[in-house]
């Protein structure tokens, strides 16, 4: 479960996200806002990638502030550009940065690129240059190198934003059947018709919180 | 080294990287204290000879030659003109050995590995206060991010080419700057997300 209480962004003298509160404990939830709503300063308060100017930001009792490193490991993060996450020129050893970095053992780190490459039907892409690989791709690469660090919960920014059709529907897909609690802001809104509560955001704080049925359409509204 | 690797199971491959390494730094030492034309021709053949051990195409070795014909052709014209024709093609032949050799370090060891071994290479550097992973990290997202950083380039010039700014260096540079520090941004909020601790 996360905790937002009373939380307050502000870059200098902008305020970004005025007195959040907020429990997320639905197994998917979705954040959609105008460009500039605060949504994706919003998801990335989740994982201690921002820290609040005011309030706290709890993943299972964990404060983001104070317990940072602890909370990215429960919370991994999936941006908006893949090619912004892909830290590794090959395949298989941006699959490894995480996991060395969590201390997976060698033979873990190569059962676990196998299982997650044959998810995705890339284990032919193993020693692939990861700069050649197509936007799908490279998308279904960033959240595969998030799932073999076992995070309880997925963040995901806009994943969608930069691919075709039927990209976007592989991605979709993916991200369906993932186990993990999934937070995904975004725009896209035939993603989120299934998700158990949709929030909207507009100029920094919350307008709606609600299931799609309603919030969807509140948010289509406020928007014409 | 961006996309040079080149997967097998040869002897080459799966030697670890460290011995290659510092054949090759062994090698390119030697070439350029060899003064011989006929060693350089010997030590050219025998590089030649290992792309087939490797099991490399002599294809895959003139790909690594090819992009660079134009340095040699310089090379090779400007030592003829001021060193005369036995000299220039020294010159060539050694520099085309020595990228041949290298080339095959690169065609047969995953960056991976080699970063790996340079990263534990320059351990010895940690007293004076110098992190070999960090290093290792700056090197890996050097080879990453090459063809990103060209490919927005490319995408830069063509929108400005659009707007009928094609000679203008400073409305290519701008954008790309603009951009690229945007781009570290998120590189570096990558890294923190997935466990990274220096």
């Amino acid at each position: 479960m996360i905790e937002i209480t009373n939380v307050s962004l502000a870059y200098g003298q902008r305020t970004v996200l005025r007195d959040i509160s907020l429990t997320l404990s639905e197994r998917r939830i979705a954040i959609v806002g105008a460009n500039g709503s605060g949504k994706s300063s919003f998801a990335r308060l989740l994982n201690g990638l921002l820290l609040p100017s005011e309030g706290t930001v709890k993943v299972d009792g964990l404060d983001t502030r104070s317990h940072g490193k602890d909370v990215r490991r429960k919370v991994g993060f999936v941006f908006q550009n893949p090619d912004n996450q892909i830290v590794f020129p090959v395949v298989e050893e941006d699959l490894a940065f995480g996991m060395k970095n969590l201390g997976f053992t060698k033979d873990t780190i190569a059962a676990k690129t196998t299982e997650i490459l044959t998810r995705y039907d890339m284990l032919d892409l193993r020693e692939h240059p990861a700069h050649l690989l197509s936007g799908g791709q490279k998308q279904l690469l960033a959240i595969s190198g998030v799932l073999v660090m076992d995070p309880a919960y997925v963040v995901l920014d806009e994943p969608t934003t930069l691919l075709d059709l039927r990209n976007k529907r592989r991605i979709t897909r993916a991200i369906d059947a993932l186990d993990q609690t999934v937070i995904i802001a975004s725009h896209d809104l035939d993603l989120l018709g299934d998700y158990d509560r949709v929030i909207v955001f507009d100029e920094g704080g919350i307008v709606a919180d609600d299931v799609p049925g309603k919030a969807i359409p509140f948010y289509v509204n406020r928007m014409s | 080294m961006l996309d040079l690797y080149s997967p097998g199971t040869s002897p080459l491959h799966r030697l670890s990287p460290g011995p290659k390494m510092l054949v090759l730094m062994i090698g390119a030492t030697a070439l350029f204290l060899n003064e011989s034309l006929p060693i350089t021709v010997g030590a050219l053949c025998g590089v030649l000879l290992l792309y087939p051990v490797a099991q490399l195409t002599l294809k895959q070795a003139w790909q690594q030659i090819r992009p660079l014909l134009w340095i040699f052709a310089l090379f090779f014209a400007l030592q003829w003109w001021f060193s005369g024709i036995a000299l220039a093609a020294y010159v060539v032949l050694r520099l085309a050995a020595l990228i041949l050799l290298a080339s095959l370090v690169t065609l047969t060891t995953r960056s991976s590995d080699m970063i790996e071994t340079m990263t534990w290479a320059l351990g010895f550097l940690r007293p004076l206060g110098v992190n070999p992973a960090k290093v290792g990290l700056a090197i890996s997202l050097a080879l990453r991010f090459i063809p990103v950083l060209a490919q927005i380039a490319q995408e830069v010039r063509e929108a400005q080419k659009a707007r009928g700014l094609e000679r203008s260096v400073l409305a290519v540079a701008m954008p790309v700057a603009i951009r690229t520090i945007k781009m570290a941004d998120d590189i570096s909020d990558a890294i923190e997300s997935r466990g990274y601790r220096p």
